[in-house]
């Protein structure tokens, strides 16, 4: 019920504006009888609530400006020629209406009350005025036309019903309860909020100015009134941040009707159910979660639930469900849109990928099923098998994914073939104010967004020095094992490239570790200097489009502070950002082909690339410590045993005997393989055209890497043995 | 008879530039600013204007004058734009002065460059010359292109 009545309690607050502007236009059309605009006007107030009525089942409500609009309907076309009749009984209407809506707020139903005297005389109105437009037209007997009486009638008319309601509650004699809900809200202008917001938000930034001043001066006094103020502020700050909330079943009642045309359109059967309507959401996010819903939900029906034959078929009721459900979960707004259709096979997904050349059979075989799941919200995705008008047009699914990544969220996809599907998308409560990281660079502060934090690494002293390897001025960090591409802040603000430590100086790294997309990486920074909430403040249009910042704030002592563009950063470090360059959460399949790789030496000048995503760690070990097995060498390593490969002797070249040596450990499908290479170069990220020249066993291909020709190792085969059948690209 | 119309001015090195009063917010001295790293050169920073970030542009650079010398303190000039506040950070403010709109000349064809597109006209003032900058021009560039300096 308490849905419902959301929906309701709306529909009453439009109807009564609209009624009351319905009055105004009644009388403004005597003095103008011909305006267009006031007509259509009118005509649009009355479909507009018979249309809602049908929706809610106010039978009567619905016939009485059903009358109503075909009255309009009749003045508008010219077949009815205004006259004082038509305004008297109009206005009788409205209030018949009003009374209506009184009855609906007080009860939930309509009023028990005859209105069937009301819709007789407008259809002799009608009547009459398609046979002589001419004459004005005469009251005739029970019909309601001087002005005086309706009014009167209508009084009389209230009488019966005002009795319904206690008289001791202290209701107007008009009926209606002096505060009813829709009596209790006002409509306010957004700007109004937006500029409460910002107010409040200076509120904030002044009040922790104060606080500053009170961490020096502890005079008892001013301590307790900065605490109340501290208080009162953030009570203010949240009562703002209500005012701008909207439940997310504003928007989500514009969904049974979709599911309704679209299953017709689709020739299928779909109803949907909802929990968690009540919950609320910025209006700014409710308005930039709209599309990618409705596209879910479009989504569903086309391509989730079945044929009602299928369905039959398979044991499942005609009918499909689809389920909306909302909660808020960790200042996150959780929403799933579940079907109860066929849901997607991987395997299916894995074919289409490959046929639309998404990615390549190797790709292919590592992924697995989540993986797989994954593609379905690459560009150029789509599982129809045919072109509907719903969707299957291949523009689909990314749309949703970036519009949904565009404002912090993230969505996800879980299926079961036979049982159905669930997307589940995580936005955040309000874009407004977001907790932050402050961190500087260059002796400038800027502000990440919480959201795209995962951990913060300090390293002191030997460990900054020992722990971040440097590959040719591109640093990397071994996080639990795996390696985590290192971006410098102050080489992507345009400073000086980051340099090794010197020696002698103490060095310090601080390292933010980021989640952008499915990929991490570590933002080193001068400082990390506290989380705080932040306002955030959009940017002037003419720096919109540099990537690496979303927004501005104003900090605590009223100095303006960038805020990182957590994704803009990861791309403008050359990272792809679709591919997964850890390897934990390994989907290497990229939007765009750029991808990152790991140039290595052979000795002899000559060099190898294999692709990043692959390299789990690097190592540098002793070389008394191989042992060799009947067939190849290992060495004995983290409590496995990891079989190495020697590059240069795997390609016919010679190697002179080291002490150490530098073994780069790869990984496919759960196992390792540790390559020993001359040097690491190197890593490079391009966009690499892979040509098949007729390549030796272990070589993926050929490709042009930093402007020279490098063959790229096929690491799946070297680690699956040497026997394994090489495949071109 | 022609329009009066007042005209703010200010001074850029030898240059004096006016901008008609209804197009000024509101003239601050010095101000503290952040810089944004990246952006083309003309953007010098954002400064909080009483909870509102505004953009401090170079107009130098902007105009392609060469840079300032000295290193006393710019005032900030807040123009009114289309979209919202831009700051001119300028050497020193001088007199608002009213001018007949019917005095106003095109600029020489022989101004050339990119100040040529950016000033709506010149008066030519008994001491000096009088540049009118086209404001929403002045604030028209996009400054994560390298070429808007």
């Amino acid at each position: 019920m308490g849905e419902m009545d959301l929906a309701i309690q709306e529909f009453l607050i439009e109807s009564r504006e609209n009624l009351d502007q319905l009055d105004r236009d009644l009388i403004a059309i005597e003095k103008d009888p011909g305006s267009r605009e006031t007509l259509d006007r009118m005509f649009r107030t009355f479909h507009t609530i018979k249309g809602t009525c049908g929706f809610f089942d106010f039978p009567r409500l619905e016939t009485v400006t059903h009358a109503g609009e075909g009255l309009l309907c009749d003045l508008r076309e010219g077949r009815l020629a205004w006259s004082l009749a038509i305004t008297g009984i109009l206005l009788e209407l409205v209030d018949v209406v009003r009374r209506h809506l009184a009855g609906i707020e007080r009860t939930g139903t309509e009023l028990e009350e005859d209105d069937s005297f009301l819709v007789e005389a407008l259809g002799r109105l009608r009547d009459r005025g398609h046979d002589t437009s001419g004459p004005p037209i005469v009251p005739g007997p029970g019909s309601i036309a001087a002005p005086a009486r309706p009014v009167a009638r209508a009084a009389a008319a209230a009488t019966p019903f005002s009795g319904l309601a206690p008289a001791s509650r202290g209701e107007p004699a008009d009926g209606s309860p002096a505060a009813s809900p829709s009596e209790g809200t006002i409509r306010v202008d957004v700007g109004l909020l937006d500029k409460l917001m910002n107010l409040v938000g200076e509120l904030v930034l002044a009040r922790n100015q104060i606080f500053r001043f009170t961490v020096d001066d502890h005079t008892s006094s001013i301590e307790g009134a900065v605490q109340r103020l501290s208080l009162i502020t953030s009570e203010l700050q949240e009562g703002v941040m209500r005012t701008r909330m909207q439940p997310i079943g504003n928007l989500w009642n514009r969904f049974p009707r979709l599911v309704r045309d679209l299953s017709l359109q689709c020739g299928k059967r779909a109803k949907i159910e909802m929990v968690g309507k009540a919950t609320g959401l910025d209006k700014t996010v409710l308005e930039a979660i709209k599309d990618p819903l409705t596209h879910l939900i479009r989504n569903a029906i086309d391509h989730g639930i079945e044929f009602p034959e299928e369905r039959l078929a398979v044991g499942k009721p005609a009918e499909g469900t689809i389920h909306l459900r909302a909660y808020h979960e960790g200042g996150l707004v959780n929403i799933e849109i579940h079907d109860d259709g066929a849901g997607v096979a991987p395997s299916r997904i894995k074919q289409k990928a490959l046929e639309r050349n998404l990615i390549s059979p190797e790709q292919a075989a590592r992924l697995d099923d989540r993986d797989l799941l994954r593609l379905i919200f690459q560009p150029g995705f789509s599982t129809a098998e045919t072109v509907t008008s719903v969707s299957g047009r291949g523009v689909g699914l990314d749309v949703v994914k970036t519009n949904v990544e565009r404002i912090g969220g993230t969505v996800d996809l879980q299926s079961e073939p036979g049982q159905g599907s669930t997307f589940k998308v995580k936005i955040p409560l309000t874009l407004a104010i977001i907790p932050a990281m402050i961190v500087t660079s260059g002796g400038d502060r800027y502000a990440i967004p919480q959201v795209s934090l995962l951990e913060l690494v300090r390293l002191e002293g030997e460990d900054a020095c020992r722990r971040i390897e440097w590959i040719q001025g591109v640093p990397l960090y071994r996080l639990r094992g795996e390696l985590l591409p290192l971006v410098d802040l102050n080489r992507i603000l345009g400073g000086a490239p980051p340099q090794p430590p010197a020696p002698g100086v103490d060095p310090v790294a601080n390292i933010v570790v980021l989640q952008a997309d499915n990929r991490r990486f570590g933002l080193i920074v001068t400082e990390v200097i506290d989380t705080e909430e932040i306002v955030v403040k959009p940017l002037a249009w003419q720096l919109k489009k540099i990537p690496i910042y979303s927004g501005a704030t104003i900090m605590g002592d009223g100095r303006v502070a960038l805020i990182l563009d957590v994704l803009g950063i990861a791309r403008t470090a050359g990272m792809n950002a679709q591919g997964g360059e850890c390897a934990c959460a390994r989907s290497d399949v990229a939007a765009d082909a750029t991808r990152s790789f790991l140039l290595i030496g052979l000795g002899d000048g000559r060099r190898l690339a294999l692709p990043l995503e692959v390299v789990s760690r690097l190592e540098e070990i002793d070389a008394g410590t191989v042992e060799t097995t009947v067939n190849r060498e290992v060495v004995q390593y983290r409590g496995g045993i990891l079989p190495l490969v020697n590059l240069a002797t795997r390609f016919g070249g010679a190697t002179a005997p080291r002490d150490r040596l530098q073994v780069v450990v790869a990984s496919d499908n759960g196992r390792d393989v540790g390559f020993v290479v001359e040097s690491i170069l190197d890593i490079v990220s391009a966009t690499p055209e892979v040509r098949d020249l007729g390549n030796s066993p272990g070589i993926l291909g050929t490709a042009v890497l930093q402007r020279q020709v490098i063959d790229l190792l096929d690491v799946p085969s070297l680690i699956h043995g040497p026997a394994a059948t090489m495949k071109g690209a | 008879m022609g329009c009066i119309r007042q005209f703010c001015t200010f001074s850029l090195g030898e240059l004096s530039f006016g901008v008609d009063v209804r197009s000024i917010q509101e003239v601050i001295l010095h101000h503290e600013m952040t810089r944004v790293p990246t952006a083309a050169p003309v953007v010098r920073g954002l400064i909080n204007l009483r909870g509102q970030i505004v953009m401090a542009i170079d107009p130098r650079r902007r105009l392609g004058l060469p840079p300032r010398r000295s290193e006393a303190e710019s005032i900030n000039v807040i123009l009114r734009t289309e979209d919202q506040p831009v700051s001119l950070l300028v050497d020193a403010v001088g007199d608002i002065l009213d001018l007949g709109e019917e005095q106003m000349e095109p600029p020489p064809e022989t101004v050339r460059g990119e100040i040529r597109g950016l000033i709506l006209g010149i008066y030519k003032l008994p001491d000096r010359l009088l540049l009118i900058l086209d404001t929403e021009r002045m604030a028209d560039f996009d400054a994560a292109t390298e070429s808007a300096a």
